[in-house]
């Protein structure tokens, strides 16, 4: 693996082509790609194929599997397992409980909502870091401590249980503060909590990254010139946080949507009528005895994704961050003299 | 290190200053509806409001609100509201439980954490440490909601090897403690094991190439030696920190989730059954005791962790 220095190739192509050799996290993008088609591509499969809502209950009716007659849920309350095609695409994966709603609708929508907090909750969540991390890094003295000693605190918080209680607190009885209003019921919940309790996860390394940043010379450089701070931290600063930005971004979707997942699994996260992945495996687990594919799919689903948001994430570092991998290079060197040649990864 | 310790100490208090204060504000200002209303859940009777305005004294202002709410969590009078109950009883009888399950499910996360990290390191490159990374990255990836179902389905449904959920006291029955939270600590551990081989394993890959090393191999030291001796013993003391803040994490987190779907009647299903109720006063109280731990855990291992490397301390004036 050695990265031939090119001087007409900028760092961004170099990072993409770093990226792009390595196999395994291109897959694992592919494969995110593809859990994102499956959940954009849910009205269509709802309206066109299965004929049914997320939130449609089916509790009396019947279908026609290979022309047999079929309780979509039965006498005992026990929903209908997979039918894969044999009723035309209904209930392809079953019908999720006795309210008889399409497991694979149900599957599709929830990961909407699942992928929509998480991302949504990244995205603030980085957002808030880079102001915080600017503002920090930048000016130093009392802001800098303020900011440090907040992030402390709530690094030092048991965010689930807090959050846990906000979200419950939020559930009941929705959220004002000021002109800021939100229903109980509003998926905004989620995404605020999840963003704020973990704003210290990406916004410490960015603090420490920009007070390395602003002690360059080209920083230094553009003080002299006469550059207001805003231009300083906006034009000179930022930019070089990219690669930062970016690696942390794509690992903090991964833990956003566990978190959600958590908190919607206990009853704090999604409220009725939305559901994501979280909400579907509580329901799943009452049934564990009789229908086990009902908690374990959507609990494989958040798996897949996060699994390929780790990897693409761990990936983007190691392409992104030429220090880090001349570390890796380091490690592998030493890999190959302890014996079997190096390749392991991550 | 006395001044150490004393700093950390009222770093302790103040953050579970803040936690109290957070756990306040959410429940009694934020909300836009009557804080007594939410206090007393969805369907609540307009006798039970009223019964909660007068017992928390919503009236008064805030800070009053606020001392009031304080002593009632220190005098252990915290109560939920359908049944009145004391919130603190609850969660002192939830606590064999959870420790029973945290406890367990750390040592083995531990134990094999360290375990295969060791061997990772010491064979790196080869097959074997390819395997295990494999292990380790399987392992990490798979949530609590992911294999506690999967577990219970084949190992208690299926083929019935051990009880379905529940929690059976040691007092009670020695062995069937045993059986009933194998699952559970397995469930707990899987995703810690993947975790920390991995931090192990690059940890020693990193103290590995440290000057003191070579000078331990060039005094003529044996492999085994330089291994356990200075490698490993050097790249335990970030494990011992992050074993602090995980387990602190686990009784305020995935415990929770496991407790509920295992149906062990702890301190963490105890707060799931409140969040299921909208009962508020049970996860107030178990916010405040979970802090409470989760703090102290992360005091005993930033003060072990002073004591163990001296730079930390030391360094400490400037740093903190």
């Amino acid at each position: 693996m050695s990265t031939e220095p090119s001087a007409e190739r900028g760092p961004w192509s170099l990072a993409l082509r770093r990226f792009l050799r390595n196999r395994l996290a291109v897959a694992f993008l592919g494969l995110f790609g593809l859990i994102v088609v499956f959940v954009l591509a849910a009205p269509l499969w709802a309206n066109h194929v299965a004929d049914t809502g997320p939130n449609e209950e089916h509790t009396v009716e019947q279908i026609t599997v290979d022309g047999e007659q079929k309780d979509v849920v039965s006498v005992e309350g026990k929903p209908i397992g997979p039918q894969w095609f044999g009723a035309g695409g209904k209930f392809f994966l079953g019908a999720d409980s006795r309210l008889g709603r399409d497991e694979m609708v149900r599957l599709m929508y929830g990961g909407r909502t699942s992928l929509l907090i998480g991302i949504s909750a990244a995205l603030f969540a980085t957002l808030l870091a880079i102001v915080l991390g600017l503002l920090s890094g930048y000016f130093g003295g009392w802001v800098d401590s303020l900011i440090a000693r907040t992030l402390d605190v709530i690094w030092s918080l048991p965010v689930f249980l807090i959050g846990l209680a906000v979200g419950i607190a939020l559930a009941v009885g929705g959220l004002k503060i000021g002109s800021l209003e939100l229903s109980s019921g509003s998926l905004w919940n989620p995404i605020l909590i999840i963003s704020i309790f973990t704003v210290p996860y990406i916004a410490r390394p960015i603090r420490g990254e920009v007070l390395s940043l602003s002690e360059k010379e080209f920083v230094e450089a553009a003080i002299a010139q006469g550059a207001s701070p805003g231009r300083v931290m906006f034009t000179e600063i930022l930019p070089n946080l990219a690669s930062t930005v970016i690696v942390f971004f794509t690992l903090m979707i991964a833990n956003s949507m566990l978190f959600e997942a958590g908190l919607s699994f206990l009853g704090a996260g999604v409220q009725p009528p939305n559901s994501s992945w979280g909400t579907m495996i509580t329901v799943g687990v009452d049934l564990l005895r009789i229908q086990p594919l009902l908690a374990i799919l959507p609990g494989l689903m958040i798996m897949l994704t996060v699994l390929s948001l780790n990897i693409v994430g761990d990936a983007l570092r190691d392409a992104l961050d030429p220090r880090g991998k001349a570390r890796m290079d380091a490690a592998l060197q030493f890999e190959a003299q302890a014996g079997a040649g190096g390749g392991a990864a991550i | 290190m006395i001044r150490f310790v004393a700093r950390r100490l009222v770093g302790m208090i103040a953050v579970l200053f803040a936690v109290s204060v957070i756990v306040f504000v959410v429940f009694m200002v934020v909300p836009k509806q009557n804080p007594a209303q939410t206090l007393a859940g969805k369907n609540a009777t307009p006798l039970l409001v009223k019964s909660i305005e007068e017992e928390w004294g919503f009236d008064e202002s805030l800070p009053v609100q606020y001392g009031t709410m304080m002593k009632k969590v220190f005098t252990g009078q915290l109560t939920s509201y359908k049944p009145r109950l004391p919130v603190s009883d609850r969660i002192v009888e939830g606590i064999p439980a959870t420790f029973s399950l945290t406890i367990g499910a750390a040592l083995i996360w531990l134990f094999f954490g360290l375990l295969l990290g060791y061997l990772s390191a010491i064979r790196a490159g080869g097959w074997l440490d390819r395997i295990l990374t494999g292990v380790s990255i399987a392992g990490i990836s798979i949530p609590v909601f992911l294999l506690a179902p999967v577990l219970i389905y084949f190992f208690a449904t299926k083929v019935e090897v051990f009880p379905n959920g529940q929690y059976v006291p040691f007092g009670e029955d020695p062995t069937e403690w045993l059986k009933h939270l194998i699952l559970p600590w397995i469930t707990l551990a899987v995703l810690s094991i993947g975790f920390y081989s991995r931090v192990l394993r690059s940890n020693m890959l990193d103290v590995m190439n440290e000057d003191y090393v070579r000078t331990a191999r060039a005094k003529g030291l044996s492999e085994r030696q330089v291994m356990t001796r200075h490698v490993l013993r050097n790249s335990l003391i970030p494990v011992i920190t992050l074993f602090g803040l995980d387990f602190g994490a686990t009784i305020a987190g995935t415990a929770i989730i496991t407790e509920k779907i295992y149906s062990i009647d702890g301190i963490g299903l105890y707060a799931a059954e409140a969040v299921a109720k909208f009962e508020l006063p049970p996860i107030m109280g178990v916010a405040l005791y979970g802090a409470f731990f989760v703090v102290l855990m992360n005091t005993i291992v930033d003060i072990l962790y002073a004591y163990l490397d001296p730079r930390v301390r030391l360094g400490e004036s400037a740093s903190a």
